[in-house]
């Protein structure tokens, strides 16, 4: 009944996928103007299964997130669009009952542990107190549920651990703790905003494996949010490529990383360091600087960067905005550039040849 | 823990005997020679040697110091002959205004002086961060600008003023209240309470609007801190988040500003107050022992004060430690 009576749901439409994500725009009014940091994103997600959001930073992917768990509620932030979680939309939910979902059905590892977690409590206290909020149990048994879930993240002496402080952690232990808090009530939607980005690479392959492996036991959809390609392509059945808060190319990891279509895409796939490959081998960052979320350049907002605008007939790339169009031979695989299918995979074959 | 205790207690030690020395030694630097505030009208050379003697007067200062500091650990018979009056330790002297003994005095004052300083403190502490937390919630909406508007009142209405109005309108006007005084808690609990409500109103209206504005900005950064977003993102209620989470950061600052205001207002800091309502607290006795070029007393209450604010802040220190446990092991 109350979704009839809500204006934007004339056409409601329900997903047929677990999440659905339908034109989200999150827009933050500012003194500066209107900072428009996510911008007519739609995306969705199977259960058991994990979609990598990559992008530079600030291109949104944080503030995309923060809107599944309708943290953005009580805000200036403007929201629109539509985000479908297992059949319940959550952008016109009221913030009670968008409480009753956080944590419980949805929840979010967060970008830096140490500020994200509370200074004051200890980690046993904040991961038992996750525990409380969605179930009736006494401080005791959501202390045991606290303690078993450290060891389940591979906490050493878990007992002992739960009565320590946040800043008597280490980084990676810290994140396993956000881990342990995030799972602690068996989410179904698990969203992991770069769960990795501050720790040195065993560890870092270590929190994936963690990560990918509750999946498998929880059966869980999994959001990681990062901007190394390398960590998608380890973990993620989907990408979803993300600049100036808008999707540029989206489509099945073995798509998008076998052939992807977009410059930028091309670009953070050169700034990527290779596993195992040629020390010796020089990195290439994507000139430039990602682009202001008030004034978003005309045409293709990657135009400023773009090495290849000039393959593009009558500077379409300064003066249209590409369509986000399915790339052929492809089920769901989709990009927004000017340039053509053949021009495309002769500048990939290309640069093939060139690092060979 | 215990180890830092004991360190911090000791520089507080240092610093009320610091404070002591430099009393003394700005006593004597003073113009005014009780002397001859004592000998009166009539008054000789001799005469006024005489009582120079008889109060000690005419010995060398650090002499005179090093009696003084000997006498309050061991006690000590101030004067000579039929005049000598033995002072038992810790002996802080005799007056030389009335011959009283000042430890006695001190602390025959204490009580009014605790009640005073307790009362409005626990107030103003209490009501100040529950409006300044309001107003953070609220932001921009009528709360917050109450709380603002009354806080800027509040800071900008000297108190000499409003214990003025307070008294004209709740006691001479409406006569809802006796005229203030203080009544001993032990004697009669009502009258002790009735006779320091205004009082308290009146320290309360000051020092409130500092509480209000320091808890307002500080709840307002911590609920911008990605911790108290975590707790949102956890599902609890807004209640939770702001008196569980966002109280308990917030609470850190003010918890100095307390120690120091509290330190202070027990140490005589309410002298306004005090006088404005006739209340006998330390902070009048200080005064007037200025007046009275009185040094036992005036070193007195300067060692009380230093005592009150250097010991508040061992107390805030103690206070921080179980707060914020990234500072117990330090
Ligand atoms: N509350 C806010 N008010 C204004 N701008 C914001 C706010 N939150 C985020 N932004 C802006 O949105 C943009 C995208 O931020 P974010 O989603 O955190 O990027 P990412 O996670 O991809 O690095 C940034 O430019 C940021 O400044
Ligand atoms: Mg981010």
């Amino acid at each position: 009944m109350a979704i009839e009576l809500s204006p934007q749901s004339v056409d409601v439409n329900p997903a047929s996928s677990f999440l659905e994500v339908r034109d989200l725009r999150v827009h933050f009014p500012t003194e500066d103007g209107l900072v428009k940091s996510v911008d007519g994103v739609s995306f969705s997600l199977e259960k058991g299964k994990t979609l990598g959001i990559v992008g530079e930073s600030g291109s949104g992917k944080s503030v995309t997130s923060l809107s599944l768990l309708g943290l953005h509620k009580g805000s200036r932030a403007r929201v629109s669009g539509e985000v479908w979680l297992d059949g319940e939309e959550l952008v016109g939910m009221t913030e009670a009952q968008m409480r009753a979902l956080r944590g419980q059905k949805v929840s979010m590892i967060f970008q830096d542990p140490l500020s994200a977690l509370h200074p004051f409590f200890t980690v046993g206290s904040q991961i038992a107190e996750a525990y409380r909020v969605h179930h009736k149990a006494s401080k005791k048994e959501a202390h045991e549920r606290a303690v078993e879930m450290l060891k389940r993240v591979g906490i050493p002496q878990p007992e002992r651990r739960a009565k320590d402080y946040p800043h008597q952690f280490s980084g990676g232990m810290r994140q396993r703790a956000m881990i342990a808090m995030s799972l602690v009530c068996d989410p179904e939607l698990l969203i992991a905003d770069e769960p990795t980005t501050a720790l040195d690479v065993t560890v870092q392959a270590q929190i994936l494996d963690l990560i990918r492996d509750l999946q498998e036991e929880f059966g869980s959809a999994v959001i990681i949010i990062t901007h190394d390609l390398g960590v998608v392509a380890e973990i993620s059945d989907d990408i979803l490529v993300m600049y100036g808060g808008r999707r540029i190319e989206y489509g099945s990891v073995h798509d998008v990383l076998k052939a992807p279509e977009h410059p930028y895409t091309w670009g953070l796939l050169q700034s990527m360091p290779h596993l195992g490959g040629d020390v010796s081998q020089r990195l290439n960052p994507i000139p430039g600087s990602p682009p202001s979320l008030i004034n978003l350049p005309s045409g293709c907002a990657f135009n400023p960067r773009c090495a290849f605008k000039d393959q593009v007939a009558d500077g379409r790339c300064l003066s249209e905005r590409p369509e986000l169009l399915p790339v052929l031979d492809s089920d769901k695989h989709i990009a927004a550039c000017h340039l053509t299918g053949d021009a495309k995979a002769e500048i990939r074959s290309a640069s093939a040849r060139g690092t060979k | 823990m215990t180890r830092y205790l004991i360190r911090r207690l000791l520089s507080a030690f240092t610093v009320i005997a610091v404070v002591s020395l430099v009393t003394f030694l700005i006593f004597f630097a003073l113009p005014s020679d009780p002397a001859v505030l004592a000998c009166g009208k009539a008054c000789t050379p001799d005469r006024i040697a005489a009582i120079h003697h008889s109060l000690g007067l005419d010995k060398n200062i650090f002499v005179q110091y090093a009696d003084y500091v000997t006498g309050f650990f061991a006690g000590r018979t101030i004067g000579d002959g039929a005049n000598a009056i033995h002072c038992a330790a810790p002996c802080l002297g005799i007056s030389f205004h009335d011959d009283s003994n000042v430890w006695d005095t001190i602390w025959g004052r204490f009580p009014a002086d605790l009640s005073l300083a307790l009362g409005a403190a626990v107030v103003f502490m209490v009501v100040g961060v529950a409006l300044g937390l309001a107003a953070a919630v609220r932001k921009g909406k009528l709360v917050d600008k109450f709380a603002v508007g009354l806080a800027l009142f509040g800071i900008s209405t000297p108190i000499y003023f409003s214990a003025l109005v307070l008294q004209f309108f709740f006691v001479d006007k409406w006569q809802w209240l006796p005229a203030p005084n203080y009544t001993p808690i032990t004697q009669d609990p009502a009258g002790w309470f009735q006779g320091l409500i205004l009082p308290w109103a009146a320290l309360v209206l000051g020092s409130m609007a500092y509480y209000t504005r320091l808890t307002r900005s500080t709840a307002l950064d911590v609920m911008g801190e990605d911790y108290v977003r975590t707790a949102r993102a956890k599902g609890l209620s807004r209640g939770k988040v702001i008196l569980k989470h966002t109280l308990r950061s917030a609470i850190t600052p003010i918890v100095t500003i307390f120690g120091m205001d509290f330190g202070a207002l027990i140490g005589g800091s309410a002298i306004i107050t005090e006088t404005a309502f006739g209340i006998p607290g330390i902070g009048q006795l200080a005064v007037q022992s200025v007046l009275n070029v009185d040094l036992p007393v005036i070193m007195a209450t300067s060692l009380f004060a230093a005592t009150a604010v250097v010991l508040a802040n061992v107390l805030v220190d103690v206070v921080y430690g179980i707060i914020d446990p990234r500072v117990r092991y330090a």
